[in-house]
């Protein structure tokens, strides 16, 4: 497999604290990739960099041989780079229906294309995705008197909308209840068996890594700790030791 | 009788309310013309303030810029525009023949719609970038640091102003004319703006009020959205600006022109009155607010300032959401979100599902 997301020592301050040090990882083309680490371990301040929120201090990051570190949020999702939040973000004031067209692939298009009326074709995309995330009964509703579980689904089908090549969950199952999930897990991996995106998840639960990913990365500290499979990195002593507080 | 039968009824009422006016209440055409203007103000104003929730204090600039725009054409065209307004407009030797009265009507109007979205575009770029409160004020800066550089231009006649061109007697009423333009002016805002409110940039807009970090995260071009929502309120503002200079025959800088405290306050207001970020409540606004103001002017004359200030208080503690979010709260299946819109394409649907 391909290497799609290249990370090659990454450093990342903010005043004193040194958020990333050398921070190198990959993520293959089609893969499911996890990202694990204590809280405060720099895990969403790299999310951040790849994606352009800030400039990084020092290294390289790479998205299919393209160099991403000089280049602005926008740019990099209309690279096909794309990222949800930790603190789920919708348009609260739209309807599920339209947060989802507003959402389709605008890379091959200008703002004059958006003065045209959307097409029946966007509208039966969207209706598909809210199906596939089990929202098509609330598409009518105000994104914003969603329960914060649907937002998440909501912003998840707004991402697959825009059809990225590679997809950025951060903590795609926080906050939502334990049943849903392995409904999530579930859209997750036909996600990416269906429609091709590569996935980089940012996870707590051991749970969700363990039947997700292939490969997982632990930081800690700011700095990359262990990676492997899944089994490998829960059994490595160090991880247990920087999640247990051995430091 | 459906909400079809109903719609048309309505835009048949309101073209036939609009071209019959002029005849049916000929004291008025003053009034009816401004409110056909105001009606532009409301609809301009809200296209960023009420569906891209950017707040702007300051669009009288672009009507100031329209109205210079358009007497300066007006003048030049066929007159020295410092002798003109050296001589304090009036006096006999800048007489307009009907031709050239005409020509530098309908040359002027572009040209100052034409100046205002250049004033859009440049100033866009810059204050877009702020966001919230910071916009709010940067954009109040705008329009009065306007208003003092024309009333310190002694080409544009400074702060006394300049007159507009005389019309000759042989054009009758020129008002009547003015009118017109007033209402075609509005008609085709409406008619653009509900177009517009029905494509991917009227949600491109609206996803930026809501969330614009999120919206940027996911590839919309932000800026280049935002500055094209204000230059296309800039050129309808510019227009109206025109046709307001020559209704009042006579443009202060500070008064007329960039008048924030008029307005520049009565824009918002309109908006608010009738209900942000919907496409009928600024028409509707436009209309309650131009009746109030003028019963105040002619029963409370001297509390008319007082009695506008309360109803600025009565509208923002009891109809924070203007008439229409009031009436979408309380009878959403009449007015509820989707009523103003084209119904989807499978209209068999219910269209206010589970909205109260």
């Amino acid at each position: 497999m391909s290497v799609m997301l290249e990370v090659r020592n990454v450093s990342k301050s903010f005043g004193g604290v040194r958020a990333n040090r050398d921070v190198s990882l990959s993520v293959p083309q089609g893969g499911i990739v996890g990202l694990i680490g204590p809280n405060g371990s720099g895990k969403t301040t790299l999310f951040s960099s790849i994606v352009g929120y800030h400039p990084i201090d020092s290294g390289s990051i790479r998205f299919e041989g393209r160099e991403l570190s000089r280049l602005r949020v926008p740019q990099i999702a209309r690279e096909g780079l794309l990222r949800t939040f930790q603190q789920t973000r919708i348009y609260g004031e739209m309807t599920c229906t339209e947060n989802m067209i507003i959402s389709a692939d605008l890379r091959r298009s200008g703002v004059l294309d958006l003065f045209r009326p959307y097409t029946r074709s966007m509208r039966d995309r969207a209706h598909e995705l809210l199906e596939f995330v089990g929202l098509y009964e609330k598409r009518r509703l105000q994104a914003g008197s969603l329960s914060f579980g649907q937002q998440k689904l909501l912003e998840f089908a707004m991402a697959l909308m825009n059809e990225p090549k590679m997809l950025m969950l951060d903590e795609p199952t926080a906050g939502i209840n334990p049943t849903l999930i392995n409904g999530l897990i579930d859209r997750l991996k036909r996600a990416n068996a269906e429609y091709g995106v590569t996935l980089f998840v940012i996870e707590h639960n051991m749970r969700v890594i363990m039947d997700l990913v292939d490969h997982v990365y632990c930081l800690a500290h700011g700095e990359m700790l262990a990676d492997g499979t899944p089994g490998e990195v829960q059994n490595d002593p160090r991880v247990l030791d920087a999640y247990l507080g051995a430091h | 009788m459906n909400r079809v039968h109903m719609r048309v009824l309505l835009y048949a009422a309101l073209l036939l309310l609009g071209v019959a006016g002029p005849w049916l209440f000929p004291s008025y055409i003053g009034q009816m013309g401004d409110l056909w203007l105001f009606i532009v103000f409301a609809l301009t104003w809200d296209l960023c303030g009420g569906q891209m929730g950017y707040n702007s204090f300051g669009n009288v600039f672009f009507l100031g810029l329209g109205m210079y725009g358009c007497v300066v054409t007006q003048v030049g065209l066929f007159h020295s525009v410092s002798q003109y307004t050296a001589a304090r407009g009036g006096s006999a030797e800048f007489e307009f023949n009907a031709l050239q009265w005409l020509t530098g009507l309908l040359v002027g109007l572009p040209v100052g719609a034409l100046v205002a979205l250049v004033g859009a575009v440049v100033f866009g770029a810059l204050i877009l970038a702020m966001r919230g409160h910071y916009f709010a004020i940067c954009t109040l800066g705008l329009g009065i640091a306007a208003g003092e550089l024309a009333s310190g231009w002694q080409w544009i006649g400074a702060g006394s102003g300049m007159t507009t061109p005389l019309p000759p007697d042989s054009l009758g009423d020129t008002n009547v004319l003015l009118y017109y333009l007033a209402f075609g002016l509005a008609a085709i805002n409406f008619a653009i703006f509900r177009w517009l409110y029905t494509t991917r940039f009227g949600l491109a807009i609206n996803a930026i009020r809501d969330d614009e970090e999120k919206a940027e995260a996911m590839g919309l071009r932000t800026t280049r959205i935002k500055v094209t929502a204000w230059a296309i309120g800039a050129v309808f503002l510019g227009f109206a600006g025109g046709i307001l200079g020559n209704f009042k025959a006579f443009i202060d800088p500070i008064d007329v022109a960039f008048s924030g405290a008029t307005f520049g306050v009565w824009m918002i207001l309109m908006a608010m009155l009738g209900g942000k970020g919907t496409l009928w409540g600024p028409v509707i606004g436009a209309v309650v607010f131009q009746f109030t103001k003028e019963l105040f002017w002619t029963y409370l004359l001297g509390w008319q300032r007082v009695a506008l200030g309360l109803l600025i208080v009565l509208i923002v503690v009891f109809f924070p959401t203007g008439i229409l979010g009031w009436l979408r709260e309380h009878f959403p299946e009449r007015f509820g979100r989707g009523a103003d819109e084209p119904s989807p394409p499978n209209g068999v649907e219910p269209t206010t599902e589970g909205r109260a």
